[in-house]
């Protein structure tokens, strides 16, 4: 049951961060279906940051620079969409998906030209990271606390405060509900839709490190983070885009996801004998059934998707 | 040449070369960045492909067997710009992709039914697929993005699942048909004579160009490839002018499924290849569909040419010497050529202009 709580509130922080990403870039309004390969380039700074940080260096430098490498990592990437769909106006959805296979792709190509290069026999797209992971543990009688856990609850109510009661926060949803009503009151909505997205670049790829370290103790990049950027688009949409609304259904979709993890470990569920390939379903199907039911009121920023056009009113 | 600049086609196919020289540039340089000394080498072997061999015999076998993956791809990037023509992104294609080769499989090894049996569940079992985000778009307003990608990890893991009734007892892999049901074989009608005795070279290969020209008939000359259009363009106009738009997206989604489903059926039948039942990620042909599609200028014409070259240089990276770079280099310059297909519209705008340009001065 611990077991189960610890994988739910981990899974969650992932979804949390990456939800309150998109969230961020939506409500400039830009739709950010890149998420997915944010993470994946997060997870990979991250990951070689714990691959080749040295073992005498200590816990604290470790963790900090793990999340810095997966924040600008996750920045950096995060403005080939910026540039493309701001500068360029150029279609968010192929946009997106072009940055989703190209995570993938660019990562398995560097960790693999980086395995042969330090093994030769080695052509594997794996990074393992048993021992730095350590760091990041800390054991409170059975339930194993993440640093990210506490790190997500701060992100979590900073972007509460930002979005909400400040003027950049306001602002800048100004830009994703009408745009040419926040140039006229002098509002630069270049601007706003780029820190949108660089925000969404910077929670995605945090929520990438936290997800490649929160079950196992090493990632084989060629399958990049399997669906979870959109699982995160999901949480956001039946979380209304609202931060302390994503949070609650992140616990929702967090709760199914650990369920494939460690069903073994119930015996009611263990005895149903069900097949693991439904566990591993599970939350792609909630995710279905949910949004099927919530889309209907979709609360999406306005001007989302649109190009914004000076000349336009 | 002026005329051709001007034309839509024109302006489409000058856009999707600069895609394919700028995506090959950026290959070439993480390519310079991994390792200096081979670059030029792995760039020319992903370019060359099967001319890799120095026989002709060999030649003509290995561009066979790029054709008959070309297939299954040219039938998913025909379903990815199908739906787009009505406005909708279907990344589900994988998906789509995915549950007729289960079909298509489970109905040949477990059940020996015969090939065009198997063919037409593939198609069936794609419609169904896709018509549950088209059902889900039109009344429940679910983004067909985020429910077809999704629907593709939920029958991933059935496709898993379903198949490992018919896979080998010592590894991951289905049975072979040759030894199982050799009818469920696409018949070859003697087409692999023609590529060195390539016995993978079946009806599929005739047919998926066929299709393409079909889904441009369907498209441009009969009305209800307007409604189709109409819809796509403005939904709202669509609607007032009395065009069922609801019917539209599902009858759009449940044809671009049916296409993807083929896809499948187009490469497991030919027993190219059997599926691996621990797959833990999504077929990637579905996504490479996209690449095909928009490097085609969404025409089903055009998608015959690119998908065919998506192919070759996926096929060509896995010459590429592999003690200093990896195969998935051809998938990173699919990725950015993608990438690139997204300034398209602007790039267009350039050119247009410059064109006017022209005109203007030459009055």
């Amino acid at each position: 049951m611990i077991l189960l709580l610890q994988y739910m509130i981990i899974f969650a922080a992932v979804l949390t961060l990456v939800a309150i990403g998109g969230c961020f870039s939506e409500h400039s309004g830009v739709i950010n279906i890149g998420l997915e390969g944010i993470m994946v380039m997060g997870a990979l700074g991250g990951a070689l940051v714990m691959r080749f940080f040295p073992e005498t260096g200590g816990k604290l430098p470790l963790i900090l620079l793990t999340m810095v490498a997966a924040v600008v990592l996750g920045m950096i990437y995060s403005l080939l969409l910026a540039v493309a769909c701001i500068n360029f106006k150029a279609d968010q959805t192929i946009v997106g998906t072009a940055m989703n296979m190209l995570g993938t792709a660019a990562a398995t190509v560097i960790v693999k030209a980086m395995n042969t290069r330090i093994n030769p026999d080695n052509v594997s797209s794996t990074i393992q990271y048993i021992n730095p992971k350590k760091a990041f543990l800390v054991n409170l009688g059975g339930f194993e606390f993440n640093w990210f856990m506490l790190v997500t609850v701060i992100l979590l109510a900073c972007s509460y405060v930002l979005l909400y009661k400040t003027r950049l926060g306001l602002r800048l949803q100004a830009c994703g509900e009408h745009p040419q009503a926040a140039a006229s009151v002098g509002i630069s909505v270049y601007k706003m839709r780029y820190i949108g997205v660089i925000i969404s670049g910077f929670l995605g790829g945090l929520g990438g490190i936290v997800y490649i370290t929160s079950g196992v103790s090493e990632w084989k990049f060629e399958n990049g983070v399997a669906g979870f950027g959109f699982l995160a688009m999901a949480v956001m949409i039946f979380g209304q885009w609202k931060p302390h609304r994503i949070a609650v259904s992140a616990l929702l979709f967090g709760l199914f996801r650990a369920l494939s993890n460690v069903y073994m470990g119930f015996n009611f569920l263990a005895t149903l004998n069900i097949p693991s390939g439904i566990y591993n379903m599970l939350p792609y199907i909630i995710c279905l059934i949910v949004l099927a039911f919530t889309s209907k009121k979709s609360r999406a920023p306005k001007a989302e998707g649109i190009p914004y056009d000076k000349g336009m009113r | 040449m002026k005329k051709f600049l001007k034309s839509e086609g024109g302006q489409s196919f000058i856009a999707s070369i600069l895609c394919i020289i700028l995506g090959l540039l950026i290959g070439y340089v993480v390519l310079m960045f991994i390792a200096p000394k081979g670059a030029s080498t792995a760039i020319v072997t992903i370019i060359k492909n099967f001319f890799y061999y120095p026989s002709s015999v060999a030649r003509m076998k290995y561009f066979g067997n790029t054709l008959v993956k070309t297939a299954p791809l040219l039938m998913c990037s025909l379903s990815i710009l199908f739906a787009y023509k009505v406005g909708l992104f279907n990344i589900g294609a994988s998906g789509q992709y995915t549950v007729g080769t289960c079909a298509a499989l489970y109905l040949a090894l477990g059940a020996g039914a015969p090939w065009w049996i198997c063919v037409l569940a593939a198609m069936i079992c794609g419609a169904l697929l896709a018509s549950i985000s088209g059902v889900l778009k039109s009344y429940a307003n679910v983004n067909e993005v985020i429910s077809g990608i999704m629907l593709n990890w939920i029958t991933l893991y059935a496709a898993n699942m379903i198949l490992t009734k018919v896979k080998e007892s010592t590894s991951p892999y289905t049975y072979t048909l040759a030894s199982t049901n050799p009818n469920g074989i696409i018949p070859g009608l003697g087409l692999g004579k023609l590529f060195s005795n390539n016995q993978y070279i079946t009806l599929a290969v005739p047919l998926s160009i066929l299709i393409a020209v079909g889904i441009w008939v369907l498209l441009e000359k009969t009305t209800f490839g307007y409604e189709l259009r109409a819809t796509g363009n403005n939904k709202n106009a669509a609607k007032y002018a009395g065009m069922n738009e609801k019917r539209n997206i599902i009858v759009t989604m449940m044809i671009a499924g049916a296409l993807s489903g083929l896809g499948g059926a187009f490469l497991y039948l030919t027993g190219f290849e059997q599926w691996q039942c621990t797959q833990s990620s999504v077929p990637g042909m579905g996504f490479n569909g996209i690449a095909a599609s928009f490097l085609g200028g969404l025409s089903p014409i055009g998608s015959i040419f690119s998908s065919y070259f998506i192919q070759h240089i996926t096929a060509g990276g896995a010459y590429v010497d592999k003690s200093m770079y990896s195969a998935q280099i051809s998938d990173l310059i699919t990725a950015v050529i993608i990438y690139l297909c997204g300034f398209v519209g602007f790039l267009k705008l350039v050119l247009k202009k410059a064109a006017e340009k022209k005109e203007g001065g030459n009055k």
